[in-house]
């Protein structure tokens, strides 16, 4: 019978909640890593039981952690994340130039075909490839020497490269994303990147049309339809049919459309969830009440999902890498939240419940979806 | 053989227990005494000192005979109850955060 493990990354650990097909009843297993900020795991889809973690504290840096058992046992691997030459300098918050300077990993994102090939995202904006199960990691320094670099900008969270999606119909294709740079695509396995902004409208800065300087919070994308990208905005969620290449707006009657997470039906490509937050000044939900809100339509048109979330003085957020979903014939949907619960959807979102209500602030949310 | 206390965290990652003691060929410094650590337990490397710059991680201290000797020259002496192992080196995770 199939099972699913989540992987929960929070600011004090991580947490591996199993249950089998049924998703009834669920078993927390945890704090791994007790005390030090979890920011992503993800398991490789060419091996189950390999796992991935992003370890860090302002103390002690950063560690990365591998499982090859599942999450039963850790080994911490190699955490030397050096940029490729002399890295040069981004804009600052002041809009001086400011050194590239590594501070964490903010997510890992496996090989589809290869367990022991990762590519992972830093901040200073960044991405950094293993080729030997996380031992060593080598700067694909083209991203960050596409020549917009030196206006990217850091977002209140930092200068973050938090989304990175891999094309699984051609290894060459990989789209990341940057707060606050925007979206760029390679298309030649990470030797030159193209940035993928036209379409977006950022009131915040000075061009709003500009080709970088995007605050972009995340992206999703279907297996089946690659060249279809959604993706939630500082404000805006957004869609793409031509693989980045211009963007159109699909808030339709979201009733807000600043957000950070947005994630794709397992089955049905067209299926797009997110969870509104009230604004960039007030990062919780609106009036109190946590929705996740459906389109059936690849945006425009959403519905509201309420059944089994609190819809009273309910004031969380819900940050960037912390939704996801499994790949069973009922397509289940896992989010967390900046209050530390952890709901479960298992019928595509028309009703959740919380695995576990009292987790330390949820920063990342991954399901495998187990033989 | 010198006596070094590690902060909590770190005798789980390097999963120790109690004082590490430690070889350190020539002279007993601040910075041999991390190369001899991060030799035996290859894991805190970075954790302690910046893997680029090799400089002390902001909030780790390092202190001994009740001085906080953090701003001293990697490359000073340690005092010679470090060196001789009456005296533990104390590495420390800064109290900070409220």
């Amino acid at each position: 019978m199939s099972s699913v493990r989540v992987l929960v990354g929070t600011r004090k650990g991580a947490f591996l909640l199993t249950a089998d097909g049924k998703r009834e009843q669920w078993e927390v297993n945890g704090p791994h890593f007790a005390g030090w900020e979890m920011y992503h795991l993800k398991g490789s889809p060419a091996d189950p039981n390999r796992i991935y973690a992003s370890q860090s504290t302002g103390w002690f840096g950063q560690l990365i952690q591998r499982s090859s058992d599942g999450g039963k046992t850790w080994e911490p691997v190699g955490n030397k994340f050096a940029y490729e030459g002399v890295p040069g300098t981004h804009q600052w918050y002041d809009g001086t130039p400011h050194p590239w300077e590594f501070k964490r990993v903010w997510h890992l994102e496996p090989s589809l075909t290869d367990p022991d090939t990762v590519l992972a995202g830093v901040e200073d904006a960044a991405i950094f490839r293993t080729n030997d199960g996380g031992k060593s990691w080598q700067e694909l320094p083209g991203l960050r020497e596409h020549g917009s670099g030196p206006r990217w900008q850091p977002g209140a969270g930092g200068m973050c490269l938090h989304t990175i999606i891999q094309d699984p119909g051609n290894p060459q294709r990989v789209y990341i994303a940057i707060s606050a740079a925007g979206a760029f695509r390679t298309d030649d396995g990470g030797k030159t990147w193209k940035a993928i902004n036209q379409g977006l409208r950022s009131q915040q800065i000075p061009d709003p049309n500009a080709e970088v300087g995007h605050c972009v919070h995340h992206v999703a994308m279907h297996p089946s339809r690659p060249n279809v990208l959604f993706m939630q905005k500082h404000w805006d969620v957004m869609r793409t049919d031509n693989a980045g290449d211009t963007w159109q707006e699909v808030s339709g009657n979201l009733p807000t459309d600043f957000g950070f997470v947005i994630d794709v039906h397992a089955h049905q490509p067209d299926t797009v969830y997110v969870v509104p937050i009230k604004s960039d000044s007030e990062h919780f939900v609106p009036d109190g009440k946590l929705r996740v809100y459906r389109s059936r339509t690849g945006g425009n048109e959403w519905e509201a999902l309420t059944k089994g979330l609190p819809q009273s003085n309910c004031y969380v957020n819900v940050f960037r890498d912390a939704m996801a979903v499994d790949s069973l014939d009922e397509c289940g949907v896992y989010f967390g939240t900046s209050g530390g619960q952890v709901y479960a959807s298992r019928d595509a979102g028309d009703s959740w419940t919380p695995i576990v209500r009292d987790l330390p602030s949820v920063l990342s949310v991954e399901v495998q979806t187990l033989p | 053989m010198i006596r070094v206390v590690l902060p909590a965290h770190l005798r789980t990652l390097a999963q120790v227990t109690g004082e590490v003691q430690l070889e350190v060929q020539g002279p007993v410094t601040t910075c041999s005494v991390l190369d001899a650590l991060e030799a035996r337990y290859p894991m805190l490397e970075g954790t302690l000192r910046d893997h680029i710059t090799r400089k002390r991680r902001p909030f780790v201290r390092f202190f001994a005979c009740a001085e906080d000797l953090s701003h001293e020259s990697p490359d000073a002496p340690l005092p010679d109850a470090v060196a001789a192992g009456s005296e533990p080196f104390l590495i420390i995770g800064a109290i900070a955060g409220g």
